[in-house]
């Protein structure tokens, strides 16, 4: 008697049980979601305590720049900003030019301590804005994933992109860079997207054009949503999976969100104008087509709809090809069909390193290695597989546009490595999709088959597959969405959808309860396994492999850590010791920095806007001390500032860049010839070198009294003796050299005195007539003659 | 104060018309000039003899034009105290005075005797002056290779409006170096001491210029501009953060730089660029910190002990002639060192100047930014000093907090002394902000709690709003009638335990018990059921909902059927002892058919779970 009572005892608490545990569930996901966002957070410190709180690399002193002069001088003198500090003397209208989200969100941030009384420095809101946006971007991964696959695939995806290593690089504290808020605006957008699709609601598609603009705003990689959305749309159509909440999910989209992006000033009517939205229009007009086939299809007979069909279609094909046959010439008239070179560089691998040097001379424009894979989103690649896999079973609207984006990104992130940034959200939602069902399916199994509780198999059964189902409970969300909602479109499909839905699910549980306990247990402890190896990696990536803010190196040696300040101390010298107005010729790299730091007018910086100017300067480095002279002073270029990292092995100075610089130099000015600088196909500095190499102002700047450092001039980072040592400068003196000599500073030397130099005048008149009468052969040499 | 004023002038007043006649008479000056530092500092020792009729309460220093302009700090003090006790140097008052009999190109300084002089009586002084940018470097541009040359000025003779009867000068150098200097009678040159004298009788004004011209590396960092801000918090913290403007003073550079020089042969290549500072923290001083507008600057050292800390730091680069930086120094310091507390006021008590040693200062200013709700401020300072107030708005603040702003030109070391700032400021005040904090944390929660209690719909008759209620209620009908069929599921799982018990005991009489009891409650459930049913159907929302639950309520009936006639059939054959075979062979299609009921109740289930 004993045992029915109980068990009649704890009949009702099994309801009560089950609500407490939703409840709890709710509770318990919420501090899951804080912790992982703490965690996002703080694991992006590293940089501050292993380092200090400042601002890392380059673009961020550009962006930190700008945030500064935000802060200062409000939001509508930063509109008008135009920048005379930068491209002497052709300047930069930053306002026009910018992706404006990154600092509008930080002086947002700034201005709203500050009017409560926080007074933060706008440095401090800089560096600390991306660990934050990164908490958002994980809580974001959790939305867009419980969309999909519910909340257990949510957290553990959330959890993995709080940590992914590739996403970290981009966003420790320091690292102010548009990616670090953009990431968090893709996933946002495509979030609002796959709710709207769920759900069909206007409102979230109105949010969807908002965060749509914010993305704008942020990031160029923009034009990956407004492709991928169109794409995936197309799929649905294709597979028939049309459905008056792709309409709503996508028309708003693209009227609101293309509006919203040409108020930018960067993107202004590029938005309507360039190939890159070309697509969303497309499909724009397909799915009107679509739709409007739906509804003639829902009043006609199927026999008048057939008549109707090859009645369309006929005069349809005709005007069609006449549209297209007019957009195909428009487009091909322009050089590069309508394409930006950086979209171009992406769909044609090959094209940067064909016709722009300069993109390709960025390293993160480069195709990455495959350890690069292992390293930025280590485990994840393999259980990515699973995780399309799981996104398959069952296909849903949503699933399959996680698996269209995973599919797109991994191509993306193939051609550029700065794109594996986009590819690993759609890893981390892919693999907690994995994670998150294996678990379940093991954890399932492990419980039926306990012996402790075979007794009560059956109530365990009723009580998992409640479990089951509060965890797929998101999965059918659709249905009760459509459910819900007033206007219920195809109710076919859908019921058709519903029919087939819990069969599979039920084959698929039993299918599941079959798999043995034992191995069941090992395959659980290799994915906690696995999931502390990528714990273990990610901690160890964000530690020790991106939390060097690289304008401060630091190098282990036997007697304890040696700090490599010597960039700020160039900087600083500069800021403190010439003039306000002077202005500094560098390589392009050092641009935002110098301007940023030593607030100086440089030549060019990391805008890379206008290649000729670039190749001047690359020109420049790459002549004869006397016409880079003549160049720079043309430029009104007062200190020339290098970097040498010869003395203490700092391998990424002027020298291994010189080749850009030739070649950059040489697609403009054809008197750089690249094969003057090369012995055998190589850049060489030793006394194998070309003599236009040793005579190049890169090298004289670079080597000048190197060689009275160890009475050799061994080169510590290409591992040899230099070619030429002893050589005095003509036109060059040295001003300044930092402690470790990584940043030499040179000074112009005045002109000559005409009247001193009167007999040395004619004699380099002829000279110079000469070279003038060479030149005009060769073409232009200098454009600011 | 009042009355001692009056007699003051009274004294001057009759010093003024008796001047002629009874000046005092300096019966010995003895003056050493250090040129050791980029601080030029003179120590004189004078005896003034009164020879006048008159009592005599004063002694006038008179200082030429161009010293004046440099002259940063003055100090007479009594020579037989300063014998006494090393320590406790008491100075004697010193005001500037215009006299309007005496040469312009003079300004004049009157120290105040401690006690006055009869006719006849003397007294002996010691004066200590500091002039900054007393030293003109010559040449004013130099190359990396030269060396740092400097000039100074002065006269062989103690410049006083008085005549002087026995003087004697001495010269310290900074070392024996020296490119040249006046050589008059009675010059003698020892190592790098010149000494001049002795003289005697001289009449008033005597002036006879010399000019040391040798050879200085000494750092001459001068501070252009320093902030001093020092911020008192009641919990426990004086943070002292300094904003330094800093410039070698010296020759400045001209063309190269070579850091190889530099590096290779530091003592004859740029000797007279100085690369470190070193500041004199105050004992227990933490969290020092180090940076400039672009971060932290790596490079210094901190050494500590009971009595000072001292800090060692490097600008990012060497300092050579004419070169410019700027830096940032912060440090905290206990509070209970440096406030105290006297008859309800409060009063920090504080060193003026810069812990930095041998540094001048043009211009300093000193913050001293007091907790919000402070009252009743004055400051205190032992030299005369421009000062005004400001707010500042910090952390939480409201109102802003009182800032008291000290200025003054010319700086140097000899300033180190202690200054006060008086205020009054409650207990209760420091309470504010957690209080506002936490009353501010209250009512966002507050708030929330209201929010979500709040019915904000616009129209209680609204459509939608009934519509929404409606659709309410059905969920927790529906909610119930789930309840029901879960508690139906059980009891069949009971019956099913109760079954598995007999197979295994064999204890008919208990599972007949079991299916007593299972019947009843499945009576009771069914009844239960009956009015949900009838109530959800008066809902127009719940009609779309209704089909599924009336299918599941008849599903499970049709389940609760099949798992009755299982286990009569069960028992029956248990009874008739029947083969456990048999049994199940009969059983069997029973099962089936109730594994795929349960599995259709259990997908029902789901599918309204959903739909709620």
């Amino acid at each position: 008697m004993a045992a029915p009572e109980t068990s009649t005892a704890a009949v009702p608490s099994l309801y009560t049980n089950n609500a407490l545990r939703n409840a709890f569930g709710g509770v318990l996901s919420f501090f899951i979601l804080l912790l992982i966002g703490v965690m996002a957070f703080s694991i992006r410190l590293f940089s501050v305590i292993k380092y200090e709180s400042v601002i890392h690399e380059f673009d961020p002193y550009f962006n930190y720049r700008v945030t500064q002069f935000l802060a200062k001088n409000g939001i509508y003198e930063f509109w008008n900003w135009f920048d005379d500090r930068t491209w002497y003397p052709l300047g930069r209208v930053i306002g026009g030019t910018v992706y404006p989200g990154l600092t509008l969100t930080a002086g947002t941030i700034w201005w709203l301590l500050n009017s409560l009384n926080i007074p933060l420095s706008v440095e401090t809101v800089c560096v600390f804005t991306a660990p934050i946006f990164s908490a958002l971007a994980s809580w974001a991964t959790f939305l867009l994933t419980k969309e999909v696959k519910g909340t257990g695939a949510g957290l553990t995806a959330a959890a993995l992109l709080a940590m992914v290593p590739s996403y970290i690089s981009r966003s420790v504290a320091g690292s102010y860079d548009n990616e670090a808020v953009a990431i968090f605006a893709l996933i946002f957008t495509f979030y609002l997207y796959i709710k709207t699709l769920n759900t069909g609601s206007l409102f979230y598609a109105t949010l969807n054009s908002i965060a749509y603009f914010y993305m704008v705003c942020s990031w160029g990689g923009y034009t990956f949503i407004i492709n991928l959305i169109p794409m995936h749309v197309l799929l649905c159509i294709v597979t028939g999976r049309f459905s008056s909440r792709l309409y709503i999910a996508y028309a708003p989209l693209v009227v609101l969100g293309t509006l919203l992006a040409a108020l930018v000033p960067v993107v202004g009517f590029n938005a309507v104008m360039t190939s890159e939205h070309f697509a969303s229009f497309l499909v724009f007009i397909i799915l009107h087509v679509v739709a409007f086939v739906y509804y003639i299809k829902g009043i006609l007979s199927p026999k008048m709809f057939k008549v109707a069909v090859t009645l369309v279609v006929s005069v349809g094909l005709a005007v069609c090809c006449a549209v297209i046959a007019v957009l195909i010439a428009l487009v091909a008239s322009s050089p590069t069909k309508g394409w930006s070179g950086r979209s171009l560089s992406l769909l044609d691998p090959t094209y940067a390193s064909k016709y722009i040097p300069i993109i390709a001379s960025v390293s993160e424009h480069q195709p990455p290695t495959w350890p690069s894979y292992f390293m930025d989103i280590n485990v994840l690649a393999f259980l990515v597989p699973a995780g399309i896999v799981a996104c398959f079973s069952p296909l849903s609207d949503s699933s399959s546009f996680v698996v269209l984006y995973i599919a797109t990104s991994v191509y993306f992130s193939g051609v550029m490595v700065r794109l594996m940034l986009v590819f690993a959200p759609a890893a981390c939602i892919t693999s907690g999709i994995a994670l998150s069902q294996s678990f379940d399916v093991f954890t399932r199994s492990i419980k039926f088959q306990l012996p402790g509780i075979s007794s009560n198999t059956e109530v365990d059964a009723a009580e998992t597959s409640s479990a089951t189902a509060e965890a797929q409970n998101d999965a059918v969300k659709t249905e009760k969405s459509e459910e819900t909602s007033k206007n219920r479109p195809s109710k076919k499909s859908k019921k058709k959808e519903k029919e087939e839905k819990p069969s599979t699910k039920a084959k698929a549980e039993k299918r599941l309860i079959a798999l043995p306990l034992d191995s069941s247990v090992i395959s659980l402890l290799l994915l906690i396994l696995l999931g502390a190896f990528y714990v273990v990696h990610c901690v160890w990536a964000a530690a020790e492999a991106y939390s060097a803010p690289s304008i401060v190196l630091t190098s282990h040696s036997h007697d304890g850590l040696h700090v490599f300040d010597d960039f700020r101390e160039a900087y600083a010298w500069l800021r403190h010791n010439t003039d306000v107005d002077d202005k500094v010729a560098s390589w392009w790299d050092y641009g935002y920095q110098t301007t940023a730091m030593a607030n100086r007018t440089v030549i060019v910086d990391n805008n890379t806007w206008n290649n000729t100017h670039i190749a001047t300067v690359g020109t420049a480095m790459s002549s004869p001390e006397k016409a880079a002279w003549e160049i720079f002073h043309s430029l009104d270029v007062k200190y020339v500032l290098v970097v040498f990292g010869g003395l203490v092995g700092y391998p990424s100075d002027d020298i291994n860049k010189f080749l850009w610089m030739v070649r950059i130099g040489g697609g403009v000015f054809p008197h750089i010839k690249e094969p003057d600088y090369l012995r055998d196909g190589q850049y060489r500095i030793d006394s194998q070198a070309t003599p236009t190499m040793l005579n190049c102002l890169m090298y004289k700047l670079s080597y000048y009294r190197f060689v009275e450092t160890d009475g050799k001039g061994f080169d510590r980072v290409r591992q040899t003796e230099i070619g030429k040592k002893y050589f005095k400068l003509t036109h060059f003196e040295e001003v300044f050299t930092t402690h470790h000599w990584m940043v030499r500073i040179y000074k112009l030397k005045p002109p000559k005195n005409r009247i001193r130099g009167k007999t040395k005048k004619s004699k380099s008149k002829t000279s110079s007539a000469s070279s003038r009468a060479k030149r005009s052969g060769m073409g232009k040499k200098n454009p600011w003659h | 104060m009042a009355i001692s004023r009056y007699v003051l002038l009274v004294f001057t007043i009759a010093m003024l018309a008796s001047t002629a006649l009874s000046d005092p008479i300096l019966t010995k000056v003895d003056r050493r000039i250090y040129l050791t530092s980029q601080i030029v500092r003179i120590a004189s020792t004078l005896k003034v003899e009164n020879p006048g009729p008159l009592i005599m309460s004063e002694v006038l220093l008179a200082f030429p034009e161009l010293q004046a302009k440099n002259l940063a700090y003055l100090m007479a003090s009594s020579h037989e105290s300063k014998g006494k006790a090393k320590g406790s140097v008491v100075s004697l008052p010193i005001k500037a005075v215009n006299l309007n009999d005496r040469p312009s190109a003079l300004t004049f300084y009157s120290v105040i005797l401690p006690k006055e002089l009869a006719a006849g009586e003397s007294f002996t002084l010691d004066v200590l002056a500091a002039f900054t940018h007393a030293l003109r470097p010559v040449p004013e541009k130099i190359t990396q290779a030269d060396i740092q040359l400097v000039l100074y000025g002065d006269s062989v003779y103690y410049l006083s409006p008085y005549e002087v009867k026995v003087q004697s000068l001495s010269v310290k150098l900074p070392d024996s170096k020296i490119e040249s200097y006046t050589e008059l009678e009675n010059t003698k040159v020892h190592g790098s001491e010149i000494k001049y004298g002795p003289y005697e009788n001289l009449p008033p004004f005597s002036n006879s210029p010399i000019a040391f011209h040798f050879q200085s590396n000494l750092p001459f960092a001068v501070a252009e501009e320093l902030v001093r801000e020092i911020e008192i918090s009641h919990w426990g913290n004086v943070q002292v953060t300094e904003h330094y403007k800093l410039i070698h003073g010296g020759a400045k550079i001209k063309g190269e730089f070579s850091r190889l020089d530099f590096q290779a042969r530091p003592n004859d290549r740029g000797a007279s660029a100085f690369s470190f500072l070193v500041a004199h923290l105050p004992a227990r001083a933490h969290s020092v910190y180090y940076r400039d507008l672009i971060g932290n600057i790596s490079t210094s050292h901190l050494r500590g002990d009971s009595k000072k800390t001292e800090l060692m730091i490097e600008p990012r680069y060497p300092m050579l002639g004419g070169w410019r930086t700027a830096f940032t120094i912060g440090y905290g310091l206990p509070l209970q060192d440096f406030l105290y507390e006297s008859e309800g006021n409060r009063f920090l008590n504080m060193t003026f100047g810069s812990p930095m040693i041998e540094l001048a200062i043009d211009t300093l200013i000193l913050k001293v930014v007091l907790p919000e709700g402070s009252s009743d401020i004055s400051a205190a300072a032992p030299f005369p000093i421009k000062q005004w107030r400001e707010t500042k708005i910090s952390h939480l603040d409201i109102g802003g907090r009182p800032v008291v702003v000290l200025e003054k030109t010319n700086v140097v070391p000899e300033h180190n002394q202690y200054f006060q700032v008086y205020y009054k400021f409650s207990g209760l005040s420091m309470l504010r902000e957690p209080l506002m904090l936490i009353s501010g944390f209250l009512f966002f929660f507050a708030a929330c709690i209201g929010y979500m209690h709040a019915d904000t719909s616009i129209s209680k008759s609204s459509a939608s709003y009934l519509a929404k209620q409606q659709w309410e209620e059905v969920q927790v009908l529906i909610h119930k009638v789930q309840n029901v069929i879960s508690r139906c599921l059980a009891t069949h799982d009971n019956l099913e335990a109760s079954l598995r018990d007999l197979s295994r005991t064999g204890d008919v009489q208990a599972c007949k018990a079991a299916r007593k009891y299972a019947d009843g409650l499945l009576k009771e459930l069914s009844k239960e059921m009956k009015p949900l049913l009838t109530s959800l159907q008066a809902y127009p929302s719940a009609a779309q909902i209704l089909p599924k639950v009336e299918e599941l309520v008849a599903k499970e009936r049709e389940l609760q059927e099949k798992v009755m006639l299982k286990h009569s059939t069960a028992v029956e054959g248990y009874e008739r002892k029947s083969g456990a075979r048999d049994i199940d062979h009969r059983v069997a299609l029973l099962q089936q058919k109730i594994t795929a009921l349960k599995q259709e109740v259990d997908d029902l289930l789901q599918f309204i779970d959903d739909i709620i």
